[in-house]
């Protein structure tokens, strides 16, 4: 800082060089930003562009076609009703068992070394590659009936590994927050700690685990890897295969997946609706999650 | 939460003022809390040393003293809340009507649905005002929709709060000020019939217009159960008790801690009148804060 | 107030129970039955572990130590896997030197720079690009994507073809689904959580440090240098090494993008395979020994996986306790 005549302080800016760096870095942090804009962007737009124009009711409601029919021929039904069963049945499965499970870590498990070792599993499970609970659930189900074993439920239980550690940990977080004093409230009108758990905790913390259960679900939803082996096929023409239990199934991600190799335009095309279709039920899952959120904080804590 | 301390050393509180029923020295009815040279413990940490006094049946008896002095433990020994601290033990003899509170097959269930509590802060459940008061009963195993709103309804208006609330019993219990929150609490305490209502600082949450009626409430319910309060409040301590155990804390230099430990036990009249031990004195006097 | 005198309704009270009592049963079976949940976890996890090492038994027996070299042919029942390691390896790095600057940039942008204001718009960005499911971003990729970069990649091949180190790694053959390609969609992919944990690390850096450095006249960049950036490297560590977790194990953008060739070379343009790819690709029609080696290298991919996260959940794990201790 330069002193100019005494008696007077120069308050002006620091040599330009640092200056600049400064503002460098900032415009630097900015472009990282603009750089994750733009693909996000590319790719909503080249769906929806795409994928609009192919949407309409027959597309929703029509069987599979051939894979070289024209694209206005045929559409996913098949593939919306095994991606809302398979996962449904997923979600049944993993959110009441997850819930229990993270109960468990925050009530009873405590800071105790399994309840640590859990949880900490718990996060590690998450990062395992969805492809992985695929083969374990065809090692463990479709191998023993043969292929009888292909059906919405292998789907689901692979669906279910994936999301179970998801849930048990954000409702771990959800239970975390509830006040002491509400459990103390309970108690000391001689409820069990079942009771407390069940009947005072887990209402205070429902926002949150709703909304968390609904983010997994989400997730499940666009899985495509574990249902690869688990499934099966539907058949060309087939029709939607609302039983989760007996027959191959198939989903909206097996038939992108099927679709985006294809050369055919038509199959590339229904390809784009598929896309488009799942990401419209992946957005009003995360846009519902939001508002549970918003709507339930209110009156979760006094 | 507890208020820090304040030494007040030259300035003379107002005393506070004794009613006179509140000097007569016989005890209305059988103890039905005795306590016998009971110590607790938070691991190796002494909360609370050698404390032995007699809470009488359908009187109000006040805990008071300075911070860290050990009335809430002993409080909370009375309803077994304690156990919810791990590593939290009980030495010496405590007794509930005649039988061990910490015997060994003694259930604290049990225990908690005869002697309740009302907390300093109020927490009422995130439910409906009508589920916050139902809560106990439901748990109790009663199911009849007549029979709980039979319960609902006069615990509100044991509780001073019918009035207010009769109209909005769905609405949620959260909503409501602290004043009315507290009362819904002891509503809510009050529904399971309980023996004993314990206080932990009922008022200190509240502004002084809440805490009279808190404070006529206790004085209503007193013909029912028998009352232990905890309080900061002097003022409150002579306007609504019967009797008074004032604690204090033993500094230990060497081991630098602080134990609570029980200073005098008498009726009201007798301790803020003519205190015995001088510690007593110095707390009621305003001395010591 | 009305004085209410006379005795309540009768309930059933607690009191009418003896003091001793046993802890009700119900109550017991529910603290089992939730600790059951937890344990399911452990339980998962170990059977995934057995059963496809079972699957997968007659695979590691025949190859032995050959499962590390890359002779992967169908023909003559020989699957070395090392073709599929090195793509997961080449692929998950270039994933990472794109993301991580820019999750790093993006994390330190929502925590020193901008208004909280502001920051809620960017986290939803960075929400919505997590939501993309990877099916789409590979549909996308196949499709859109890299017919438009192979042009990209054409000319740059061409130009610095015989050029010593840039040749090899970026000269041709170069072609649309690559290991580039696939690099580049997987850091879209993986932008978001080593974002939002380098955030939460970030986020741990106590204030008062960072007035000190204010204080003494530093510019943002000074302050994020001296005090933000030196607090925070072991939990950056820890959210990068999630990252590269997250690379290696993305399987459909990767089995639409990579170019399904199993080859090791230093070309970057050139297209590959990688592990979770060609279990995607080629399992479903396989069987007998080659169905046992796909597995196998599943079961590859799942300790691999299950190494980095738990030294990375443990690196996150130990800054969090320092915020927490200190």
């Amino acid at each position: 800082m330069a002193v100019t005549s005494p008696g007077q302080v120069d308050l002006r800016e620091p040599p330009s060089w640092r200056r600049t760096k400064n503002r460098i870095a900032t415009v630097l942090m900015v472009i990282a930003f603009v750089l994750v804009i733009i693909p996000l962007g590319f790719v909503l737009y080249t769906v929806v562009s795409k994928g609009v124009g192919i949407i309409s009711k027959t597309f929703l409601t029509s069987g599979i076609p051939v894979i070289v029919a024209p694209p206005d021929v045929g559409g996913m039904g098949p593939a919306i009703a095994g991606t809302l069963v398979i996962t449904g049945m997923a979600t049944l499965l993993a959110v009441p068992l997850g819930v229990l499970g993270a109960v468990y870590l925050n009530e009873y498990g405590g800071k105790s070394p399994l309840a640590r070792f859990i949880g900490f599993m718990a996060d590690v499970m998450t990062g395992v590659p969805s492809i992985i609970m695929g083969l374990f659930i065809f090692s463990i189900w479709v191998v023993h009936f043969g292929l009888s074993g292909y059906s919405g439920l292998a789907g689901s239980f692979a669906l279910g590994c994936l999301m179970l550690p998801i849930v048990i940990r954000s409702t771990q977080e959800m239970l975390k927050l509830v006040p002491d004093s509400l459990r103390e409230g309970a108690y000391a009108l001689g409820a069990t700690k079942s009771r407390v758990s069940v009947t005072v905790v887990l209402p205070a913390a429902i926002g949150g685990i709703v909304s968390g259960a609904l983010l997994a679900v989400a997730r499940a939803a666009g899985e495509t890897a574990p249902l690869l082996f688990t499934i099966g096929t539907v058949t060309i023409g087939g029709s939607p295969n609302w039983n989760v239990f007996k027959g191959t199934n198939t989903s909206l991600p097996s038939q992108i997946f099927a679709n985006a190799s294809s050369p055919y335009p038509g199959a590339q095309a229904r390809g784009w609706g598929a896309a488009l279709t799942l990401i419209v039920i992946a957005f009003i899952l995360m846009i519902a999650a939001r508002l549970v959120t918003a709507r339930f904080s209110r009156y979760s804590h006094y | 939460m507890e208020q820090p301390e304040d030494t007040v050393t030259n300035v003379r509180l107002p005393e506070p003022t004794v009613r006179e029923e509140q000097v007569a020295p016989a005890p209305t009815g059988s103890p039905v809390f005795d306590t016998k040279s009971v110590s607790i413990y938070y691991g190796a940490f002494k909360a609370v040393t050698d404390v032995s006094l007699s809470i009488y049946e359908r009187e109000i008896t006040a805990f008071i003293g300075s911070s860290g002095s050990g009335k809430t433990t002993v409080l909370r020994a009375f309803n077994r809340m304690n156990d919810l601290v791990p590593g939290a033990r009980v030495e010496g003899e405590m007794s509930y009507r005649g039988s061990p509170l910490y015997g060994k097959d003694v259930s604290p269930i049990a225990v908690r649905r005869r002697i309740g509590m009302v907390f300093q802060k109020p927490n009422p459940f995130p439910k409906s005002i009508y589920d916050n008061v139902a809560y106990g009963p439901r748990i109790n195993g009663e199911r009849n929709k007549g029979k709980l709103n039979e319960i609902v309804e006069h615990s509100l208006r044991r509780a001073a709060l019918w009035d207010e609330v009769k109209n909005r019993l769905n609405t949620s219990g959260l909503a409501l000020s602290g004043g009315q929150a507290q009362r819904l609490c002891i509503a809510r305490t009050i529904a399971v019939e309980p023996d004993v209502v314990l206080m932990d600082e009922p008022a200190s949450a509240l502004d002084p217009i809440a805490t009279g009626a808190i404070e006529d409430l206790m004085q209503e319910l007193k013909s029912q159960y028998t009352i232990v309060v905890v309080t900061h409040n002097m003022q409150q301590a002579t306007r609504v008790s019967d009797r008074t155990a004032v604690f204090s804390v033993l500094v230990n230099e060497e081991s630098d801690t602080r134990t609570g430990v029980l200073v005098e036990y008498g009726t009201t009249g007798q301790i803020f009148e003519d205190p015995h031990d001088s510690r007593t004195q110095a707390y009621v006097t305003g001395r010591i804060g | 107030m009305t004085s209410v005198t006379q005795a309540g309704p009768a309930i059933p009270a607690g009191s009418a129970r003896p003091l001793s009592e046993r802890r009700p049963l119900g109550d017991r079976g529910f603290q089992v039955l939730a600790l059951a949940c937890g344990l399911l976890v452990l339980v998962i996890l170990v059977l995934i572990a057995v059963t496809t090492t079972q699957q997968s038994a007659s695979w590691f027996s025949a190859e032995g130590l050959k499962i590390f070299t890359s002779n992967w042919d169908q023909a003559t029942n020989q699957f070395g896997a090392l073709s599929f390691i090195y793509g997961t390896a080449i692929t998950a790095i270039i994933a990472l030197v794109m993301a991580v600057p820019v999750s790093v940039a993006i994390a330190l942008l929502l925590t020193e720079v901008v208004p909280y204001r502001w920051s809620r718009p960017i986290v939803y960005v960075i929400d919505l690009l997590a939501v993309v499911p990877s099916v789409v971003w590979g549909l996308w990729g196949i499709l859109v994507f890299a017919p438009w970069i192979q042009h990209i990649y054409a000319s740059i091949g061409s130009g610095v073809n015989g050029i010593p180190v840039l040749g090899n790694l970026f000269g041709p053959p170069t072609s649309g689904p690559s290991f580039f390609t696939c690099g580049i969609i997987l850091a879209f992919m993986i932008t978001p959580i080593v974002t939002s944990l380098s955030r939460e690390v970030i986020a741990t850096v106590p204030a008062i440090d960072k007035e000190g450095a204010y204080a003494l006249g530093a510019t943002r960049l000074e302050m994020i240098r001296g005090t933000v950036w030196p607090h925070s490297q072991g939990g950056v560590v820890g959210a990068v090494l999630l990252g590269l977790g997250r690379a290696m194990g993305e399987t459909i953008a990767a089995a639409l993008v990579i170019g399904s060739s199993p080859t090791i070379t230093s070309h970057l343009f050139a297209p590959g395979y990688n592990m979770p790819a060609v279990i995607a690709n080629q399992f479903g029609e396989a069987s007998g020994e080659f169905r046992a080696a796909l597995m196998g290298i599943g079961v590859l991919l799942f300790v691999f996986t299950i190494i980095i996260n738990v030294v990375a959940r443990g690196i996150v794990e130990r800054n969090a306790r320092r915020k927490r201790g200190a």
